[in-house]
């Protein structure tokens, strides 16, 4: 039966006239390149390894040098990037353990398990490390709502992600979703998993000491997700409906299982190292393992457990069948491995070997069916760097005038606008499906600028948040690179926290085209520059490329994951107002700044010019005054201003604390400018009137511009501009048109 | 007074429970697993809530197979206290320790917020520490916790005060018969609830409602424990 399989592959000789590599996305001098290695042409096993490690999803090849200039260390830093996940220090022989991930083309698919295996991959990422999973977080775009086929994905996708984190009892404590017609028929599933560790339990993925056996935990492999990796680097066509079978199936319960019995199995203090088997399986998991042992490994394909008969070496090797580990020990540690597995009913078994070759070996039936070096798999891919060119969009932007449109002067009416759309509007109908309060441990539910989740047995507590605006990185993909850090950093902070470092997700369009490549490089520098002046280095990350649909690349998107400590609970801050007769206080200064805006979008109809300008140093300035005044306790709530400006954000303090507000600025910008401009660098703090002097005296003395722009009370929310009524209504009707949008356009 | 949390595959606030019985009340709690044969060492069992068995077939219905559950039946029996909380309540539905069964949300969607019910009855070993139709606020987290019975059943409910809780009139979350959100067996030493209140036992999380329920556990033990020793 096996023979009969094996013999329809095509050999050595058909895949190098035929040219079937190019089939699995390997190039003709890769080919070449990998001819030399193997001295000879590889057979229908090999070539198959050879490319999903050589894709762009496992080697980076496309981005790897301009990944080169992202910060990565600092003095907190106890792993950065390479490992399934970046580790930094918390003090108290604690630290935390977070990553992002992408799920982008499974999710256009197939969106309930495309999102449900993103989750379940993360978390193996976390808990491969030794770490506990404490919070899930995650980040999405879709088309408009009005699109029946982005509708389907929405609600598929969230129920993918609810599905998977309720069931293994992770709570999903925050995220972000965005709507714009760019993401249509190529949705954006980022997940992000964190996960706390005492650092002497840290893992590696490393396949050391030579003999030692090599085990497999899980679930049996079968023939699903096949070339998962490859699919996940190449554009989605009208064809990639026919790929529907490298789309994983995810089985939440089964991963719960392995993640209890690999932390339990980690706690002996046996493991010499351990690695999930994520994008290409087996395949990453054995060969990237004895890579960075220096070793080599031998494994024995007939003893991988297999969902059904007849399984083809390239099948088991490719498969991404989901919640499977492979982990080293000693040999005389086997018995007490195994018994960790047998009590929760999982299936281990013995499948390879470390040798000290550096090669990866295959065997089946007993022939040798591949040999490979490990090096050439996971270090030789030849790095591009692809042309770069500067988009003529980018150019013809320059000359347009954001603060030139006709003025809006119906500002309650623009304001419900902007709160009705699905963008700013309340995500409840999202998060209301994700278990978030399981563990007990969240103190800041989603909703507020980031979510907070107390550590037991301390006083500190993890603020977490992901964030990027994808039409500023469209439109100045430097500028908006630094904003998307500085606005994580900003909401960091508004929690009461102190940033420690990001993980990042680049979401892009086709790498291969030369404008494609122009926004990764410059949104990269913008990030590493932000990463660098705020002190929040990049401890690991995903790229995803080949985001495009019809209509071209979407937004650049690069998404980024940030956690802050919160040093004392009594620190933790949230957005909504607190108490009737708090004054209220605006930090930083307002320009004419509509590019990439909601109003420019939800009422103007565009998305051009120039995103707003972001000064890092001013943006350091008015981060550690912020944190310094929540932590003196000067702060009643602190909210972050981002999509809809000082409107948005005050209505959303209103609604959030069930307080009206009356407040008043005075600007010498156009009125409907000043309410809805999204300069950067602005937070809207509200303070208990007898402290509303020391804070002042705390802001000036830190040089950070403020003003005091009205009080709380009453129910409704009143907006003046130099004294000029603009903007009426009562909070409960901005709460409802806040509320409903989506459930109403979900119906 | 010893607690016991059960643990089957897939118990998910296993340690939510642990937890809240420590902090709340600093009694003695031990983990045990769905195949344990006695449990005659504890005074009450916390059935935890999470996705027992994947939740696979149906709430409840494999998880009520596993050797620890006729420890349970002989536990309620001999009129020791069991709790079921969310996947807890649909277990001992499915094994017949109390009426009804849990249905999909009628919204078809898992729900996760706080949820505001009334103590319908306070007369419990549960609840005595609440006052009668006091409201209190304990979150809840599930895709099936419509609770569904028959008229005849529901009377019969009604009429031996085996409602516990009610979610507030224009708040059920999720279509349950007469607002029901944990019920009791007749004698009223075994409570179903779906909302979970050792998620509710500090301000800092939101809640600190869901603690008396634990301190009503431990008095309505002291009162027999001590009624016992006197007599």
């Amino acid at each position: 039966m096996a023979q009969q399989l094996t013999a329809k592959e095509p050999t050595a000789e058909q895949i190098a006239e035929q040219k079937i590599y190019k089939q699995m996305g390997v190039t003709d001098a890769e080919y070449e390149l990998i001819c030399g290695f193997l001295g000879r042409q590889p057979n229908y096993t090999e070539i198959g390894v050879f490319s999903v490690m050589w894709s762009e999803h496992c080697s980076y090849k496309n981005s790897k040098n301009v990944l080169r200039r992202f910060p990565t260390s600092g003095p907190r830093v106890l792993m950065g990037p390479g490992e399934g996940a970046g580790i930094v220090d918390i003090g108290d022989n604690q630290a935390v353990v977070f990553k992002i991930e992408s799920h982008n083309h499974p999710s256009a698919i197939e969106p309930y398990q495309g999102a449900a295996t993103g989750v379940g991959g993360i978390i193996r990422d976390i808990f491969s490390m030794g770490a506990r999973p404490v919070a899930l977080l995650n980040s999405l775009r879709f088309g408009r709502l009005e699109n029946e086929r982005v509708r389907y994905l929405f609600e598929h996708v969230v129920s993918g992600i609810a599905g998977y984190g309720n069931c293994i009892g992770i709570p999903t404590v925050a995220g972000e979703v965005m709507f714009d017609e760019s993401y249509e028929g190529n949705p954006l599933v980022n997940a992000m998993c964190v996960g706390l560790i005492d650092h002497d339990k840290i893992q590696r993925g490393v396949a050391k000491g030579v003999g030692n056996p090599v085990f497999y935990v899980g679930p049996a492999t079968g023939r699903d997700g096949i070339h998962g990796a490859t699919f996940a680097s190449e554009e989605l066509t009208e064809d990639s409906d026919a790929k529907r079978p490298a789309v994983q199936v995810g089985d939440p319960f089964m991963e719960k299982l392995v993640m209890e019995a690999c932390l339990e199995l980690i706690d002996t203090g046996i493991v010499l190292g351990i690695q999930d088997m994520g994008a290409a399986g087996l395949t990453s998991s054995s060969s990237e393992m004895a890579s960075k042992a220096g070793n080599g490994l031998e494994l024995y394909l007939d003893e991988v457990p297999q969902r059904e008969p007849g399984m083809t070496p390239y099948e088991m090797m490719l498969s991404e069948s989901q919640e499977r580990m492979l982990f080293v020990v000693e040999p005389q540690h086997e018995a007490q491995a195994r018994e960790i597995f047998e009590r929760w009913g999982i299936l281990c078994a013995k499948v390879g070997k470390v040798t000290d070759d550096g090669r990866l070996r295959l065997f089946h039936q007993g022939e040798q069916v591949a040999d490979m070096p490990v090096t050439a798999l996971v270090d030789e891919c030849p790095v591009y760097n692809k042309p770069s060119a500067e988009p003529a969009y980018y150019a013809a932007n320059a000359a347009i005038d954001t603060a030139a449109y006709a003025e809006v002067t119906d500002l309650t009416d623009a304001l419900k606008k902007v709160l009705a759309s699905p963008t700013v509007a309340s995500k409840e109908w999202v998060y209301n499906q994700y278990d978030y309060m399981v563990r007990t441990s969240t103190a800041v539910q989603p909703g507020s600028d980031a979510a907070v989740v107390t550590i037991r047995g301390t006083r500190k507590a993890l603020a977490m948040t992901t964030d990027c605006n994808g039409r500023y990185v469209y439109l100045d993909p430097e500028v908006g690179g630094r904003i998307a850090v500085a606005e994580a950093a900003r909401n960091i902070v508004c929690s009461g926290a102190e940033p420690l470092a990001i993980t990042d997700n680049l979401n892009f369009g086709n790498p291969e085209k030369p404008e494609v490549f122009w926004q990764i490089e410059k949104a990269v520098d913008g990030m590493a520059e932000a990463c660098r002046i705020l002190d929040t280095p990049v401890i690991g990350g995903n790229v995803s490329l080949y985001n495009e649909n019809a209509k071209g690349a979407i937004y650049p998107t690069p998404v980024v994951g940030m956690v802050g400590l919160v040093h004392d609970t009594d620190h933790i801050t949230t957005q909504s107002f607190k108490a009737e007769g708090d004054i209220i206080v605006l930090l930083g200064e307002t320009k004419a700044e509509l590019g990439g805006s909601e109003l420019q979008y939800a009422v103007h109809g565009v998305t051009e010019g120039r995103p707003p300008a972001l000064d890092l140093a001013e943006e350091k300035t008015l981060l550690s005054a912020v944190l310094g005044a929540i932590q003196q306790g000067l702060v009643a709530s602190a909210h972050d201003l981002s999509e809809g400006g000082l409107a948005a954000a005050v209505a959303e303090s209103c609604i959030s604390g069930r307080l009206g507000a009356k407040v008043n600025v005075e600007t010498g910008l156009r009125t409907d400018v000043a309410l809805f401009s999204e300069s950067q660098s602005r937070i809207l703090l509200s303070v208990k009137p007898e402290k509303a002097a020391e804070l002042k005296a705390w802001l000036n003395e830190q040089g950070v511009v403020n003003a005091e722009v009205g009080v709380v009370g009453g129910n409704g929310l009143t907006i003046s501009v130099n004294g000029k009524p603009a903007i009426d209504s009562p909070v409960e009707q901005l709460e409802k048109v806040w509320k409903d949008a989506i459930p109403c356009l979900m119906k | 007074m010893k607690f016991a949390v059960l643990v089957f595959p897939g118990s998910n606030c296993d340690i939510d429970c642990y937890k809240a019985v420590e902090d709340t009340i600093g009694q003695p709690v031990d983990f045990v697993w769905h195949t344990a044969t006695d449990l005659s060492a504890y005074d009450c069992i916390l059935v935890p809530g999470g996705f027992s068995y994947g939740d696979y077939l149906r709430c409840g219905a494999i998880a009520r197979f596993a050797p620890v559950m006729n420890e349970v039946r002989k536990a309620a029996e001999a009129g020791k206290y069991v709790l079921g909380i969310c996947n807890g309540f649909q277990i001992l539905t499915e094994a017949g320790l109390l009426p009804g069964a849990l249905l999909r949300n009628n919204n078809m969607k898992f729900r996760c917020h706080s949820a505001l019910l009334e103590v319908v009855n306070n007369k419990t070993a549960f609840t005595n520490q609440y006052s009668a139709g006091e409201v209190i606020d304990i979150p809840i987290a599930h895709g099936e916790g419509n609770y569904y019975c028959d008229d005849a059943t529901l009377e019969q409910l009604k009429a031996n005060n085996q409602i516990v809780f009610r979610y507030v009139a224009g708040n059920n979350p999720n279509g349950s018969v007469a607002d029901i959100a944990g019920v009791s067996n007749e004698r009223g030493n075994v409570v179903g609830m779906m909302p979970h209140p050792e998620r509710a036992i500090d301000q800092i999380l939101g809640s600190e409602d869901g603690k008396r329920m634990f301190t009503s556990i431990l008095n309505a033990w002291r009162e027999q424990h001590g009624a016992a020793v006197n007599g």
